[in-house]
């Protein structure tokens, strides 16, 4: 294996040792419950519990559009760092968001988002919202963030600064 | 018969995520201004001190909602069917947000809102976002 794949490895397997912490060093994504549940290369996955305080529309009870804005957008951020091949931190540039159905009241809100494409200074990515599956999903995200230098732009991302460090100190 | 504006407010008062984020408008005929006091819980970012783009945007659905719901006589709550935001800028932590929207066109059915963010410079706006929504009383 070439030494940036052995690095990508070492990054993911870090990564996914501190998943849960990853996120809550995020104050909005703390705010509003946001949980990271899984990594993979390329992909990361979320969960958002419902909450009283979250409800949008007081006579349905469902959930707050904007939560799964955050949701999508915190997650599809996210999921760049494990496609990366070596750490960058990102800037949300543009976010599509389409609603298909509302969220049912009382419900989990799961995510999984994909970065299905990196170049030097853009990653493209989508992301899915949903109670059970992708089969029946509540929206869909399609984004596109800016990839900056992370000696000269702090990621403020605890998992990431360890890999970082680890990272630094093996070579 | 209230108007239109204590409408609005009173819809506000009584959204719990309008309250969770401390939103609040300034309504002057069928205009407002949305404003968005900081919170520590707004940031996206600590070491660059800078909001959660899912913050600047939910707030931004918010005020396009409330624009289109002030300037319409619509019983319900415009539905969002998608949304697309711009980051211009960084959002800074510690200053307040504020934003106002513009709707495009208001159909029988579907409505087109756009609306913007900004910090200390109206002129440099921190966030756009365009929406659609759907306006129709049935569905």
């Amino acid at each position: 294996m070439s030494e940036e794949g052995e690095h990508q490895d070492m990054m993911l397997k870090l990564m996914k040792q501190h998943t849960r912490k990853a996120m809550s060093t995020v104050p909005w994504a703390n705010a509003l419950g946001i949980e990271l549940t899984n990594i993979e290369k390329g992909r990361a996955f979320a969960k958002v519990g419902w909450r009283e305080d979250l409800v949008g529309d007081p006579e349905t009870g469902v959930i707050y559009g904007g939560v799964l804005t955050a949701l999508l957008d915190n997650l599809s951020g996210f999921c760049i760092n494990t496609a990366l091949k070596k750490p960058m931190s990102m800037a949300t540039l543009d976010l599509r968001i389409d609603y298909m159905r509302p969220a049912d009241k009382g419900r989990d809100i799961l995510a999984e988002a994909e970065c299905y494409h990196v170049t030097r200074n853009v990653a493209f990515t989508r992301a899915w919202a949903y109670h059970d599956s992708r089969d029946k999903v509540i929206a869909t995200a399609a984004g596109t963030f800016a990839l900056n230098d992370i000696t000269r732009w702090a990621s403020g991302n605890e998992a990431m600064d360890i890999a970082n460090k680890m990272l630094g100190e093996g070579q | 018969m209230s108007s239109r504006a204590d409408q609005l407010q009173a819809f506000l008062d009584r959204t719990p995520f309008a309250r969770f984020v401390g939103m609040k408008v300034d309504i002057e005929g069928d205009n407002l201004i949305a404003r968005l006091p900081f919170q520590e819980m707004f940031i996206g970012n600590r070491a660059i001190n800078a909001l959660h783009g899912g913050a600047t945007g939910a707030f931004l659905e918010m005020t396009a909602i409330s624009q289109l719901y002030l300037q319409s006589d619509l019983q319900r709550l415009p539905k969002t069917i998608n949304l697309t935001i711009d980051y211009l800028r960084s959002a800074k932590g510690g200053e307040d947000l504020y934003a106002h929207a513009i709707v495009h066109k208001l159909g029988r059915r579907m409505a087109s809102v756009r609306a913007e963010a900004w910090q200390g410079d109206k002129d440099k706006p921190v966030t756009a976002l365009q929406a659609h929504f759907l306006v129709s009383e049935e569905g």
